[in-house]
């Protein structure tokens, strides 16, 4: 008795018949973007805008200040940073917790998650975490209500295509991509935001030095 | 061998099912009002989009190399899954299936799985047979629980419980859930499947998915959502199985630059849905420590056979032919009689679970092309439909009435002498014909208005005729 593999693989071969050479495939649509530098800013607060994200803007330098700012305004007092957060970029006052190997339980106690991403996208307002050791492990920026994200603009993107590519390496890592804070639109198509994942999300957008 | 979809092979046949839902006005209204709302969304992301038609046309080529290749990308995709620490399984039909997943868990000392919303698992009735084996399945997308909860049937692909509104929900949920107060907004009820679901997600040990795209080159499986159950039910159990058909394999990383922008538009009619996660095998510190994926056949290489009726297999479950299908908009999904229903299930179905089930789903379908002109995978749905009546025709399943007029309107088109006799004839029969109807034909039908004269003799009596 042949395995379900061997049998599967079979049944494959002799649906398609003699292996074909590779069909072709045209990528004529859109890979580079086009906007300014401004513009493709503009564009990404404007998506992250439509998500309810509350989105700030600062110079390199100014992380500290700001990353106070978002979570005063939101009232933020004890927050998870993932283990290779830079701590020059931590403001005094919150209370910061390192996450080692915190339980999951830990970090459903916990108030939120603050953390750098590796790209971003501006068309679809989207963030993309690869869960390096700023972005930490994938739990941390899903099981806390609050998630707080540096993103530099040396890591924004126009395009889908741009965004994804420029993952490179570590595309094998695992990869989160977020807009905006999880919704449904299963209760008669009306978007609700925030149900299982981080309810809130707010972004600080940093000039690249 | 178990080729299953759902509990199609044993459903109604689609007009005896469509006939009795058409009588549901509140169905036919939560229908309407759904569908309209994601076809507005959808048009509108899809009008900003200069590059769709090619977006459209990329899509279709990657689907055709995948499955002009697919042997050697499933062994591909095999390895480098494995490489990454996964282990990969396959399944000829859905017991095979069922049976691995239920060895997986048992093998665990498991007794309860968390779930994000997974058609293949459907069509295999997995939760049917962890039960049977003392597993409680969790379903957590919301959709899936209202169903789950409910104890009723998907509708419909993407939105599952789109039949039902959010006052029967509301219902479903302080009964099933023990609420004594819960309010009426989307958001209330939204709240409550987050509370009733967050103990379960930190407590169960074992998690189940299906895959929107698997790639190749890399190992890689990418789950596509909005709500985050999706990221819980892969992020934070011990073990992870994931199921998926062998058409979900795409050939490299890149390709997910297509799909991850016609995906979400069609489906759901947002620029991007709130998140995608991707993930290669398993990753020491994060996440799952074993991970095991499935590989599903469940009649999936019969529908590869036919060079007519491929392209089926690239279909990406964005449901966006169910909306725009004037039949679906009238009826919902439950008299498909199947998970998968609409233009897509209409062809899906009788291939998978074979014909003599389904005989009736190719004809439902007025042939308009509403379904062909929105897939963003350019899957020609009416003429797959035609073929699939075809076969139908040729193995003997159409009514005896239908075959028997085919033969005769042949015989009498093929010689004008006949036609006109026949013109003739039909003029003195149509009142008799009125009374009786033609069996299984006029049923759901008006039959025609015969002209007073025919257009040979309109075509004398005028100047045509000098």
């Amino acid at each position: 008795m042949s395995t379900a593999r061997e049998e599967i693989l079979q049944r494959v071969r002799t649906a398609i018949g003699t292996q074909a050479p590779e069909e072709p495939v045209q990528r004529e649509y859109r890979q580079a973007g086009t906007l300014s530098e401004e513009a493709k800013i503009d564009l990404f607060i404007d998506r992250l805008h439509d998500y309810n994200a509350e989105v700030y803007r600062c110079a390199a330098g100014e992380e500290a200040v700001t990353i106070a700012e978002a979570l005063t305004a939101r009232g933020k007092k004890r927050i998870l940073i993932p283990p290779g957060f830079p701590a020059a970029l931590l403001p005094t006052g919150p209370d910061f917790v390192r996450d080692t190997a915190l339980d999951y339980r830990d970090i459903d106690a916990t108030e939120g998650a603050l953390t750098c991403a590796t790209a971003a996208i501006a068309m679809t307002g989207s963030l993309i975490l690869t869960h390096s050791a700023t972005e930490g492990r994938r739990a941390l920026t899903l099981i806390p209500d609050y998630h707080l994200c540096v993103v530099y603009t040396n890591q924004l993107f126009e395009t889908v295509p741009e965004g994804l590519r420029a993952l490179g390496g570590r595309r094998t890592s695992p990869v989160t991509t977020i807009a905006g804070p999880s919704a449904t639109a299963d209760i008669e198509m009306t978007r609700v935001k925030g149900v299982h994942g981080p309810r809130v999300l707010d972004v600080i957008v940093v000039a690249a030095g | 061998m178990s080729i299953r979809v759902g509990e199609s092979a044993q459903a109604a046949t689609f007009p005896k099912a469509a006939k009795k839902l058409l009588q549901n006005t509140q169905l036919r209204r939560n229908v309407r009002r759904a569908t309209d709302t994601i076809r507005g969304k959808r048009a509108k992301v899809v009008d900003e989009m200069p590059d769709w038609q090619a977006l459209r046309t990329a899509a279709q080529q990657i689907k055709k190399r995948t499955l002009r290749n697919l042997d050697s990308y499933l062994v591909q995709f095999e390895k480098a899954c494995a490489e990454a620490g996964g282990k990969v399984h396959w399944a000829r039909d859905a017991d095979e299936a069922n049976a691995i997943v239920v060895g997986i868990i048992q093998s665990h000392n498991q007794k309860e799985v968390i779930k994000v919303k997974t058609m293949t698992s459907d069509e295999t009735r997995l939760n049917h047979a962890l039960e049977a084996a003392g597993i409680s399945p969790y379903e957590t997308d919301l959709a899936d629980l209202i169903i789950q909860l409910g104890n009723d049937k998907p509708s419909h692909i993407v939105v599952p419980a789109l039949h039902k509104n959010k006052s029967e929900i509301r219902q479903i949920f302080m009964e099933q859930m023990g609420l004594k107060e819960l309010g009426h907004a989307p958001e209330d009820l939204a709240g409550a499947a987050r509370n009733f679901l967050r103990e379960r997600f930190l407590r169960v040990k074992v998690g189940f998915s299906g895959a929107n795209f698997a790639v190749a080159e890399t190992g890689s499986v990418c789950v596509v959502e909005s709500e985050g159950n999706g990221r819980m039910c892969v992020t934070l159990p011990d073990v992870l199985i994931t199921m998926f058909g062998v058409e979900k394999i795409v050939p490299t990383f890149d390709d997910l630059e297509v799909f991850l922008q016609l995906l979400p538009r069609s489906a759901t009619g947002e620029r991007m849905n709130p998140y995608n996660s991707i993930w290669t095998g398993v990753t020491p510190g994060d996440g799952p420590k074993e991970f095991h994926v499935i590989l599903l056949d469940n009649g999936r290489t019969k529908v590869l056979a036919d060079e007519e009726s491929r392209e089926t297999l690239h279909c990406i479950r964005c449901a966006a032919c169910l909306n725009a299908c004037p039949v679906y908009r009238q009826t919902g999904g439950h008299a498909y009689g199947s998970i998968y229903s609409g233009p897509i299930g209409a062809i899906l179905t009788p291939q998978l679970q074979g014909m003599q089930h389904s005989t009736t789903l190719p004809y439902a379908s007025s042939l308009c092309g509403a379904c062909y002109e929105v897939c963003p995978v350019k899957i020609n749905i009416p003429e797959i439909l035609i073929h699939l009546r075809r076969k139908i025709v040729e193995s003997g399943g159409a009514a005896l009435t239908e075959r028997m007029g085919m033969a005769v309107a042949g015989y009498t088109l093929a010689d004008s002498g006949r036609l006109g006799t026949a013109q003739k004839l039909v003029q003195l029969g149509r009142q008799p014909l009125d009374a009786i109807g033609l069996p299984g034909w006029s049923a759901a039908r008006d039959l025609p208005e015969i002209p007073k004269q025919t257009f040979r003799e309109w075509w004398k009596s005028s100047r045509g005729g000098k």
